[in-house]
């Protein structure tokens, strides 16, 4: 991990290491003062509940009940601690990994599996959750984030002179997206436009196989510098940290002084995705490595040690965990699809002759069997 | 307002007093895109908006175009009726992503929760000498994506009522300007759509009929279907050939996604004859699509394969080549000659 490339140390914010010590830093701590002990156990049942439904999808793939999978393994610090420092007024672009953020945005996680069960696109309302449909086209939403940061600026909500109106926007987006051109034009617009814009970037390492090495020659918080905005480097697996910098960066882009680019080094502990078979391209000793900086055994050290997490609590919380994968477990297997002819909902929101014109021979199609057809 | 609302305007000129009625009617609606502040565009077609708009409604964007289609589908999201100008055809496709897979679908993808009412306009086709990249037809390869609805003028009027029935829909519309054209005039009424959209389902209205086609000349022998800049010569084709005593009827489509099939099938039903006229390379083209659906719904009314008249399977050549490439009033002609010989 030394050296000056993309995955070095190189300026990472840290405030809990990965023994669980207390770090003090002079800039940050100020972010994350108010934090209570009753916050940090929300965070470590936050991670706890986000992983549990994470391994229970696991296994629902691996038994052939989803299409596919997106494992957030390992990423939890670096969702819950940038998600718990939004607000309602804020709105979040997530790439599509962002499990642990849609918890936060109060999104019902087991009704989120119709996506990858192929019941449905996304399952969850936008405006209602502050949180955008998943983005599978790598970079794409960034462009969106970007825009829509402009529209809330223009509609008021950026130093407006009541910090409770104010708002900004997260983009969420991995290693591999900072080589797409629209995550490039983004930085761009969003730096011209002075948009409130957090562009978070969870280096996980890998995009599916390739090293960040594939993407970059810098750390990719330096891609700031080339449009003139700051860029931030944060230990992607220390939730404090991790909730310190978001927090100070959401605080900068409400108030008008403009976008912000943080990178949270994280790792991928798991596959890319259940396709994916991460022994071919990488070292068994790494894994390990970053299995000793698991982000929730970190917090969890931390509150053990301060004598701040009692069994009652625990318990409490992994039978929350159970209850989760059950509930997941339900709705995925329960899940019954719509009506056949639902498929020709919404292409258009006003009525478009060639999407009726087939929607009515599909009907008359599928009327035509003696049985009535597929239903 | 009861006064007289008829005045004769190019229809470049159209568009911008289009453009002008729809920034006055909703504050939601912001132009955006590459020297169309002061500048007023390339085409000048926003010509002086940016003075009486000012720069918060009349945006110069940074020279990129997916970051235009895909910031505004955020701006989109959040109310607002973003209308883009792509400077020039050539230039769409950095955007096409952002146009495919996400300003077309989602409005699919979100269950209808979020709608995109995006405006792309853009300056197409040939016909003006320029060189490369600047010629282009792309109507074929966004009409195939479904959630774009796209719409071309021919004449002055239906670019004053289109852009803004375009504005008005909650779909993402692609508007292709017919360069060539931009300096033709004629008679604009420009109450008919402002009453259209003050009333309460304007939006629907407006979408409905922008999808629909117009009988630009009767006839009764042959149908010619053409949209945006092949029109007008589909117009002087008709005309010289009722001099040698072939009625034909010209179909102004205005609308290439949705068509509006019942205006075709009805005519080439009275006709019995069809051939499609448009700058873009027939292969795989908007007229193989009006040829099949016609030999679907119609085959028993024709006396004659339908025929397609229009660009070649290449680059769009150098501007000396543009008139052998481009469907000409001779080359038209010719396949009316061969409908009527069946």
């Amino acid at each position: 991990m030394a050296g000056t490339g993309p995955l070095s140390e190189d300026g990472l914010i840290r405030l809990l290491d990965h023994h669980g010590n207390r770090i003090p830093d002079a800039t940050y701590d100020p972010y994350v003062a108010h934090l209570t002990m009753d916050d940090l156990r929300g965070y470590w049942r936050d991670m706890t509940l986000t992983r549990a439904f994470d391994l229970e999808a696991t296994s629902l793939q691996r038994q052939g009940e989803l299409g596919l999978w997106v494992p957030a393994l390992g990423q939890e610090a670096a969702q819950i601690g940038s998600a718990r420092a939004t607000r309602d007024p804020d709105h979040i672009f997530p790439s599509y990994r962002e499990h642990g953020v849609l918890w936060v945005k109060g999104v019902d996680l087991p009704q989120t599996m119709g996506m990858w069960r192929g019941m449905e696109h996304s399952s969850w309302d936008p405006r209602a959750h502050g949180v955008h449909t998943y983005t599978l086209v790598i970079g794409a939403h960034a462009l969106h984030a970007v825009g829509y940061a402009q529209a809330l600026d223009w509609d008021g909500h950026v130093a407006s002179g009541n910090p409770d109106n104010d708002a900004a926007v997260v983009c969420y987006f991995g290693d591999g997206a900072t080589s797409q051109g629209d995550v490039n034009e983004s930085l761009v617009f969003a730096a011209v436009n002075n948009a409130p814009v957090v562009f978070f970037i969870q280096n996980n390492q890998f995009a599916i196989s390739e090293p960040t090495t594939r993407q970059s020659k810098v750390p990719l918080a330096q891609r700031a510098q080339g449009v003139g905005i700051p860029g931030v480097r944060v230990d992607g697996n220390d939730v404090v940290a991790v909730h310190a910098v978001t927090q100070w960066a959401l605080e900068h882009a409400r108030s008008g002084a403009g976008p912000v680019l943080v990178e949270a080094l994280t790792y991928r502990m798991g596959a890319h995705t259940t396709s994916d078979d991460p022994t071919r391209y990488r070292a068994s000793a790494d894994e390990q490595y970053w299995q000793e900086r698991d982000p929730i055994a970190r917090l969890e050290t931390f509150l053990r040690e301060a004598g701040e997490l009692s069994q009652e609590f625990e318990d409490g919380v992994r039978a929350e965990a159970k209850d989760l994968g059950r509930r997941t477990r339900e709705a995925v297997k329960g899940w019954q699809r719509g009506p056949v002819l639902s498929m020709f909902d919404h292409v258009y929101a006003e009525p478009h002759a060639l999407v009726q014109e087939e929607r009515a021979w599909y009907s008359r199609y599928e009327s035509s069997f003696t049985d009535g057809g597929v239903k | 307002m009861t006064t007289t609302t008829t005045s004769t305007m190019t229809l470049g000129g159209a568009i911008n007093a289009g453009l002008r009625a729809a920034l006055e009617r909703d504050p939601k609606v912001v132009l955006m895109g590459e020297d169309i502040g002061q500048l007023g565009g390339v085409f000048r077609v926003t010509d002086g908006l940016w003075k009486d708009f000012g720069d918060q409604r009349v945006i110069d964007t940074p020279l990129a175009e997916s970051g235009i289609v895909g910031t505004a589908i955020g701006m989109a999201m959040r109310g607002y009726r973003p209308v883009l100008e792509i400077q020039f055809d050539g230039f769409i496709f950095p955007a096409f992503n952002q146009i495919t897979t996400q300003l077309a679908k989602l409005h699919y993808r979100t269950q209808g929760r979020i709608e995109v009412p995006v405006v792309i306009r853009v300056p197409f086709a040939g016909g003006i000498g320029a060189v490369e990249h600047h010629s282009e037809s792309i109507e074929a390869l966004f009409a195939h994506t479904a959630g774009l609805r796209l719409v071309s003028p021919a004449t002055p009027s239906d670019a004053y009522d289109l852009i803004q029935q375009a504005i008005a829909s909650p779909d993402p519309v692609l508007f292709l300007e017919p360069k060539a054209r931009y300096w033709d005039k004629g008679e604009v009424d420009t109450q008919r759509v402002a009453t259209q959209l003050a009333a309460a389902d304007g939006a629907s209205v407006a979408t409905a009929e922008m999808s629909k086609a117009r009988i630009a000349a009767p006839g009764t022998d042959v149908t010619l279907l053409a949209y945006g800049p092949s029109v007008r010569v589909a117009l002087q084709s008709a005309q010289i050939a009722a001099e040698d005593g072939v009625s034909v009827e010209v179909i102004d489509l205005r609308s290439i996604s949705p068509f509006d099939m019942d205006t075709v099938l009805e005519s080439v039903s009275r006709t019995g004859r069809a051939v499609v006229v448009h700058e873009a390379p027939t292969a795989f083209g908007t007229g193989a699509e009006l040829a099949a659906r016609i030999s679907e719904k119609a085959f028993y009314h024709l006396h004659a394969p339908v025929l397609r008249v229009g660009g070649f399977h290449m680059p769009y050549p150098g501007a000396k080549f543009e008139h052998d490439y481009l469907p000409t009033v001779d080359r038209i002609l010719d396949a009316v000659d061969r409908v009527m010989a069946q």
